[in-house]
């Protein structure tokens, strides 16, 4: 479904992206992991062209995103977006926070739209907040109604760029549950996070990232039992025990 | 003469000239003008702003010229080039009313691009990311998620302009527009007797209209804001 090919990016002299080759196949749920500026939002945000890349291809459904007829908004209505900082429209309550996309873009009726985004606000458990303005939501719930939101374009993929990062740790697992049902039902997913368990429970593999490059890609089990290269051993072994390895 | 008779003479020359019987002028010119300038200053006011934030250079360089030169000008410096130059230029000599508010439109719409641009730049950038990621272009995503927010934040300096906006129409004084300050000095000059009398009319007559529309402008504020702070009560059930 996804395909990079040789994909390089720069920050001015610095380079965020390194060769990156990657394959993810349709109803694969992928995690990429890594330390902080190993690129890994980096590239997620290439997948919908929100970063633009220096050279390299990357094609999804066959279709190369860089293409000169490309109709970038229709493409990137076929992709959600969900972000670290939940990027809610605070103008808008939450159900018309997941209704205005369907209905200017996918030309629904109101009530349609409606009964379609209180399909979508029951299954992330926020159906009672409809009328609620995001400002009056929690962290968690928020990102819960981002999730709804992205649904909502019925996108056959979804992105996920550390979507708990920015939660408090209680709410970590409401977002996480959602998601993992998400997985459940065969939803291609390529999420950034540092969710280990989520990773552990919920990928079928997983990609580790330093400093643009993809150092390991394994499936979830293999991965978390033998990493292969010395980076990746380090690193999960830090994030087990972060004192020993501080002392 | 007492201001009572003084009001009483002149009180439908000052709302509105020598209509029915010549072209309007008095309060009535003035709201008009100053209306018409407002309805045609916001939209152009919007499309400035956006052009000076454009990343393509033939556009933003234009119009970021017009409006640095247009606030470092007195309006009524605008005034003249419209009444003055403009007809030379184009060939086209337009009435005093056209004029005046072809001036206003462009030398509000300066001031108020200024302050559509630091609306737009002031809102966080993962506004417009989740707009585009959901597949909403340029235009929709101005329209549907940055103007709406942006335009709640911008409202009190929009007041502002508005207001002055009102005030500005005075200086069509000088092109010999009947709006309601010639009017004034005109009725000045025919009772002679009563100046104090006369500007304090219009004076407060200003200041009812800058006053009734600031007032309007912040119920609709709080009214925005009601809307919000009612769904805060759907938290605690």
């Amino acid at each position: 479904m996804i395909r990079l090919e040789k994909v390089n990016k720069w920050y001015g002299t610095y380079q965020a992206l390194v060769d990156v080759d990657e394959h993810i196949a349709k109803g694969e749920v992928v995690v990429i992991c890594g330390p902080s500026g190993s690129g890994k939002s980096t590239l997620i945000r290439t997948l919908n062209r929100l970063e633009p890349i220096k050279s390299g291809r990357i094609l999804i459904d066959g279709q190369d995103i860089h293409a000169k007829d490309l109709d970038l908004n229709q493409f990137r209505s076929h992709i959600g977006f969900v972000f670290q900082q939940f990027n809610l429209f605070p103008h808008l309550t939450v159900l018309e926070n997941c209704t205005l996309a369907p209905i200017r873009l996918r030309g629904l009726s109101r009530a349609d739209a409606e009964k379609e985004a209180m399909v979508l606000l029951d299954r992330v458990g926020l159906a009672h907040k409809a009328s609620a303005f995001p400002i009056n939501l929690s962290g968690g719930q928020q990102q819960r109604v981002a999730i709804a939101r992205a649904l909502a374009m019925r996108p056959p993929l979804m992105l996920f760029d550390e979507p708990t990062s920015a939660l408090d740790p209680e709410m970590v697992g409401e977002v996480l549950l959602v998601m993992r049902d998400l997985a459940r039902d065969g939803m291609t997913m390529v999420v950034v996070t540092h969710e280990m368990g989520f990773a552990r429970e919920v990928a079928d593999r997983v990609l580790f990232m330093d400093q643009g490059r993809v150092l390991e890609r394994a499936p979830a089990e293999r991965f978390f039992q033998n990493p292969e290269h010395p980076r990746t051993q380090k690193f999960l072994a830090d994030i087990r025990t972060p004192f020993s390895s501080a002392v | 003469m007492t201001t009572v008779e003084l009001i009483d003479s002149y009180w439908v020359y000052f709302l509105v000239g020598q209509y029915p019987n010549g072209p309007l002028g008095g309060l009535a010119l003035t709201l008009i003008l100053a209306s018409a300038a407002l309805v045609l200053a916001m939209p152009l006011g919007v499309l400035f702003g956006l052009a000076r934030l454009s990343p393509w250079r033939w556009l933003r360089w234009p119009v970021t010229a017009l409006v640095f030169v247009v606030r470092g000008t007195p309006l009524l410096m605008v005034i003249f080039w419209a009444y003055f130059f403009l007809p030379s230029l184009t060939g086209f000599k337009t009435d005093q009313f056209t004029t005046m508010l072809i001036a206003l439109v462009i030398f509000d719409a300066a001031y108020l691009s200024e302050i559509v641009r630091a609306g737009v730049q002031g809102l966080d950038r993962g506004q417009v990311e989740a707009s585009r990621s959901l597949g909403f272009g340029y235009w929709r995503t101005m329209r549907w998620v940055v103007l709406p927010q942006a335009l709640r934040t911008m409202l009190p300096s929009l007041v502002n302009q508005f207001v002055s906006t009102i005030k500005e129409t005075s200086l069509g004084y000088i092109i010999g527009l009947t709006e309601i300050s010639f009017i004034a000095s005109q009725i000045n000059t025919q009772v002679f007797t009563m100046p104090a009398q006369v500007y304090l009319i219009l004076g407060l007559t200003y200041f009812v209209s800058c006053f009734g529309l600031s007032r309007f402008a912040f119920w609709l504020e709080r009214r925005q804001t009601q809307r919000v702070s009612l769904t805060d009560n759907s938290k605690v059930t």
